[in-house]
């Protein structure tokens, strides 16, 4: 039998545009501008999922997005599938389908709620304690316990919809536009500063903008028609931009937030092609104006959980924004007067409210009084010790509370119902102040925490400042802006408010019972299902911290962040460990405020516009020729080049052997250039490096070693003299900026007396490297003009040349141990410079070769590789490479270090060779070396560093780093596997020509 | 993001800069005549305060200079900027 529970006409709800949507499957009809919470209760639909732990039935409770128990998958298993919804913010569209989470195999019938019965053994902790032992079983426990928790289901397709980022500038950002937001709005911008209003839904005006009756009026008008011509004016104002379904995210220092516009989530799936879905907004404000209003209170009562129970102010919203009765036989239940406020707009509407329970006992007020005139009956001094129904509530039992509150006297009385409003008075949404930094204080007499220390040029306006009333509003608001704005006078003084609220509140966190507390479930965070009872567990097994209980109870982690219950949580663990709120603190609020999707997170930044990338002039030529790249740093380097169908092991020992035994060429253009000039060039050389330079000739090239101040390898290259204070480093391809930036630090903060100056140029020069026996045959064609007899042009020399009227440097140096040359040429000269070399060298078999090749040919010859045969700890004693650091130099950076007393132990990891008993096995590298296997437990010595199969040697060789290596030279070692154990001899680290004929060759 | 004023360049946004540890640790003139504590002292000790601190910044990703900054550390506010070799303000 289906309902239809639609009251009076609202005119936020278009009841001409009729929209069909699913929920679990069956199809509902609902009005433009509901949202699915909305529509859902229109058609007499509260059980909408099961709770998290015990699977207990749940349903709507409010309508905003502090949501905790109406959270729903969209589109389920479709690319535009999203879990966690609230169906109290998605407004609905044509084709909405919508299902239940958390529930198998129906939201109707759930084999979890067999934990509902076994609550008494599933306390707080529970899993803590059972599943910790024996340890190995974990593994076990975990599929299960996986499987039987978490929400909705994360998408398993690609995400077809656009995402972009945005910064965006203001003088003013205000936050909220409920009436103080609105207000201050037009102060901000009518005084000339460039002003953003932004808000979470899809209207403007808060809850004022539905607050209709004749108990709040501005100026002789409802409050609600006064707001409306307020925003009518301020659409108008031409230095104000307003942006709805924009949630703030997250309030940073700085006045730096994040904020997510949503802007196709309303329409039907087919308008939302090539449209941008969300728009992460990063907004720098000069000030910010926080007006994020409070959010009702529920209370804290034995079965408070159940379908159909709300917070009043849910129902007065549903009723007066809507048109959508919560039900037909309506009890509301409060501590203060928003509930008599929502008894009034229902009894308005024609929707029945059958009595008001109320925890005070003495109390008066205006709205009182009318609801009285109603004939509505109201129970002073009394409280609901429980519910009943299970899928929605049909009764409640209630009973007197005596004098002080902490007990229930007198006989139960049961009323039947089929909804529940609940109040238990307002909580300043602050969570945005403290995210900024921001510091709170407690205020007693209303037991709320309002903002005390602002850490940045901000302030809150309206009832997240704990100014709730339209009378304090317009009390604070004008002076506050005008001090805040540093203004003369506003639009809003000498107003005439009438505002029939009455701020008595009689605050009870737990209410009593008449049963034992290990009897009730008084849910506290509902999405977790924490309970009063389980913060009184925690607190007995010693747990003292806020913070400790959170994380212990798991209150106030779902995915609201217990925006309901955590003043409860708090209030509780202070009234039992007896101390006083205010010193207790609160949780941390952490952003984001409301859960945002990896897609607003990313941006654009997806596929192949992930992350930037750098590309050789000659990128192309490697991909046409079947080139696979490896990344490093940021740039594709060629790593091997694939010819028939060859796999990459093949492929290496082809271009290895290749360039030993003719010629191979290799895209160097990524090796980290910097231009280096100054009368005091030579010093600084000799100040950054550990060798000496003053004596180098111009013309001349040399290998140099960089430390860090600690000693330690940081970066290494061939650095030319091109003139007398003329030099260009070269460095590894991924050091090159840091190298820049530590070469800039000891120039401009330790030696600025230096005439130096650096210049990056590593993308205005393509760099081509020939080598092998053939290679000299190859550049002297590309070059005829250039002398290449060994006389004129020896190895580690430069000279100019040209190419077809295109100034180069050609550098003889190698780092393959062949014959090699470099030719350095303006980038877009790169491939045809490349491209001549593959012509002229045909005849002699030139090979291109990748990075791993490199690597592998520069291994036969024992050159490190700075990052993968050293990391932060290598000295070059520790690399066995002595011969480079000078000993005459009376500084360099990190000399000092190199005789501390940890530099100079025998036992420091150093560099050695490995080779293999078995010369066809490769080792892997990074795997352990060890001498005693026997030995327990077994002592590390070091690990593999480079590993490869060399094919101009025949056999298997490896670099590693050993404990004492240097002097174990021939020594028998092992490197254990999974699965055998591999023997190694220690060797010298050079493996080809140890003494560098090839170089001449 | 902090916004970050730099001496050369203005105010920017913190991602433009690079953080570069304690100010007005001077390097030794001559390292090779200090004990390993006194070294050691140059080379690691950092004081790594809860509150004002004198620290190095460089506009990496602008005019790349150095320059130090007077932050309190335990909320991120800059109280001063000047330049290297600048006296450091009284803050």
């Amino acid at each position: 039998m289906k309902k239809n529970l639609r009251v009076k006409t609202s005119n936020f709800i278009d009841e001409t545009y009729k929209i069909s949507f699913k929920f679990n499957g069956k199809t509902y009809y609902g009005y433009k501008g509901d949202t699915l919470a909305s529509a859902l209760l229109a058609n007499d639909i509260h059980l909408v999922g099961r709770s998290f732990k015990y699977h207990r039935p749940r349903g709507i409770m409010t309508a905003g997005s502090e949501e905790p128990n109406a959270i729903v998958q969209l589109h389920n298993d479709t690319s535009r599938t999203e879990p966690n919804v609230r169906a109290t913010e998605i407004e609905i569209y044509e084709g909405l389908e919508a299902s239940s989470q958390n529930c198998w195999p129906s939201v109707n019938f759930d084999i979890g709620g067999i934990n509902n019965l076994l609550s008494p053994i599933l306390p707080a902790g529970f899993y803590y304690k059972t599943f910790m032992w024996p340890a190995s079983f974990w593994e076990k426990y975990e599929y299960f316990i996986r499987k039987s928790a978490g929400l909705g289901k994360s998408p398993t397709k690609p995400d077809p919809d656009i995402y972009e980022h945005k910064y965006i500038h203001c003088d003013v950002l205000i936050i909220g536009a409920g009436i103080s937001g609105i207000m201050a709005a037009k102060i901000s911008a009518k005084n000339g500063f460039k002003t953003l209003l932004i808000d979470e839904k899809p209207y403007l005006g808060g809850s004022t903008i539905y607050q209709n009756t004749e108990n709040f009026k501005i100026n002789n008008q409802t409050s609600s028609s006064w707001l409306n011509k307020e925003i009518n004016e301020i659409k108008k104002i031409k230095n104000l931009e307003i942006k709805i379904r924009t949630s703030v995210a997250a309030f940073h220092g700085y006045n730096f937030l994040l904020a997510r516009e949503s802007l196709t989530d309303h329409l039907p799936l087919e308008q939302r092609d090539n449209k941008t879905r969300h728009r992460l907004l990063k907004i720098r404000a000069k000030k910010v104006i926080t007006a994020t209003g409070s959010l009702e209170r529920p209370l804290i009562f034995d079965n408070n959980d159940r379908p159909g129970i709300l917070l009043s102010s849910a129902i007065e919203k549903y009723s007066n924004l809507y048109g959508v009765a919560c039900g037909e036989e309506n009890i509301l239940f409060t501590n203060n007067d928003t509930a008599y406020e929502a008894a009034i707009s229902l009894f308005q509407k024609g929707i029945n409210v059958k009595a008001i329970i109320d925890n005070r006992e003495e109390v008066d007020s205006k709205l009182i009084k009318e609801t009285e005139k109603n004939n509505i009956q109201i129970y002073r001094g009394y409280t609901v010790v429980n519910t009943s129904g299970y899928k929605r509530i049909n009764g409640i039992s209630i009973m007197q509370l005596s004098k002080d509150g902490q007990k229930v006297i007198g006989p139960k009385k049961s009323i039947s119902c089929d909804c529940l409003g609940i109040s238990g008075g307002w909580t300043p949404a602050v969570h945005l102040f403290t995210q900024s930094g921001g510091k709170l204080k407690f205020r007693d007499e209303d037991q709320v925490f309002i903002p005390d220390k602002y850490p940045s040029d901000q302030i809150s306006l309206g009832s997240c400042n704990g100014d709730f009333t339209l009378d304090e509003i317009f009390l604070s608001i004008p002076k506050k802006l005008k001090d805040f704005l540093n203004i003369k006078k506003t639009d809003y003084e000498n107003l005439e408010i009438y505002s029939s609220f009455n701020k008595s509140k009689r605050n009870i966190w737990l209410l009593p019972s008449d049963k034992i507390i290990g009897k009730t479930k008084p849910f506290v965070d509902y999405q977790n299902d924490a309970t009063a009872k389980d913060i009184k567990l925690a607190l007995r097994e010693g747990f003292r911290s806020i913070e400790h209980v959170k994380r212990y109870t798991t209150t106030g982690m779902g995915t609201d962040q217990g925006k309901l219950g955590n003043m409860h949580a708090l209030g509780i663990i202070s009234e039992t460990a007896d101390s006083k709120m205010g010193e207790l603190g609160t949780t941390t609020f952490r952003p984001p405020y409301t859960p945002l999707t990896f897609g607003t997170i990313v941006g654009r930044n997806v596929g192949e516009y992930f992350d930037v990338f750098r590309k050789t002039p000659i990128h192309d030529w490697h991909v046409k020729n079947k080139a696979e790249f490896e990344n490093v740093g940021q740039w594709k380097r060629a790593w091997y080049y694939r010819k028939d169908g060859e796999n990459m092991h093949d492929a290496v020992q082809r271009e290895s052997k290749a360039a030993r035994d003719s010629a191979g060429i290799l895209d160097a253009s990524t090796l980290g250039k910097i231009d280096i000039q100054g009368t005091d060039a030579s010093e600084f050389l000799n100040r950054v490096y550990t060798n000496a330079w003053s004596k180098l000739a111009i013309g001349k090239c040399r290998y140099g070693l960089m430390l860090n101040e600690d000693g330690m390898v940081y970066d290494d290259g061939v650095t030319t003299r091109l003139g007398e204070n003329h030099y260009i480093m070269t460095t590894t391809t991924g050091g090159a900026a840091s190298v820049l930036g530590k070469l800039e630090d000891y120039l401009q903060t330790e030696w600025p007396e230096l005439d130096v100056y650096l210049t990056s140029v590593t993308d205005h020069y393509a760099t081509v490297s020939v080598c092998g026996p053939n290679s000299k045959k190859i550049v002297s064609q590309v070059i005829p003009e250039l002398d290449f007899s060994d006389e004129s042009f020896p190895h580690m020399s430069f000279k100019n040349a040209k190419i077809d009227k295109i100034k180069c440097r050609v550098m003889r140096i190698s780092f393959t141990g062949e014959h090699s040359y470099e030719i350095n040429i303006q980038a877009n000269y790169g491939k045809s410079v490349w491209e001549k070399c593959m012509k002229v060298g045909k005849e002699f078999n030139i090979t291109p070769y990748g990075t791993e090749t490199m690597h592998l040919l520069r291994a036969e010859k024992g050159f490190i590789i700075v990052g993968q045969d050293t990391d932060a700890t290598m000295t070059p004693i520790d690399l066995q490479m002595d011969w480079i650091v000078s000993k005459k130099k009376y500084d360099f950076i990190g000399k000092r270090s190199l005789y501390r007393s940890d530099t100079i132990r025998d036992d420091r990891k150093q560099l050695v060779g490995l080779l293999t008993e078995n010369p066809d096995e490769v080792l892997e590298e990074g795997s352990q070396i060890v001498a005693d296997i026997k030995k327990s437990p077994v002592e590390m010595l070091g690990h593999v560093t480079s590993s490869y199969y060399s094919p101009n040697l025949k056999k298997s060789i490896a670099l590693g780093v050993v404990r004492g290596g240097k002097n174990m030279m021939g020594q028998k070692l092992i490197i254990p596997m999974e699965n055998k154990q591999i023997n190694v001899t220690v060797a010298d680290p050079v493996f080809l020509d140890k003494e560098n004929k090839r170089l001449n060759a | 993001m902090f916004v970050i004023n730099c001496p050369y360049c203005g105010e920017r946004e913190q991602s433009e800069f690079k953080a570069g540890g304690e100010a007005h640790i001077v390097r030794p003139k001559q390292p090779t005549e200090l004990s390993d504590d006194e070294w050691a002292e140059y080379l690691f000790m950092r004081k790594n305060i809860k509150g004002i601190q004198f620290e190095r910044w460089i506009h990496t990703h602008g005019c790349r200079k150095w320059f130090n900054v007077v932050r309190d550390t335990s909320n991120d506010k800059i109280k001063a900027v000047y330049k290297m070799g600048e006296e450091p303000p009284t803050v």
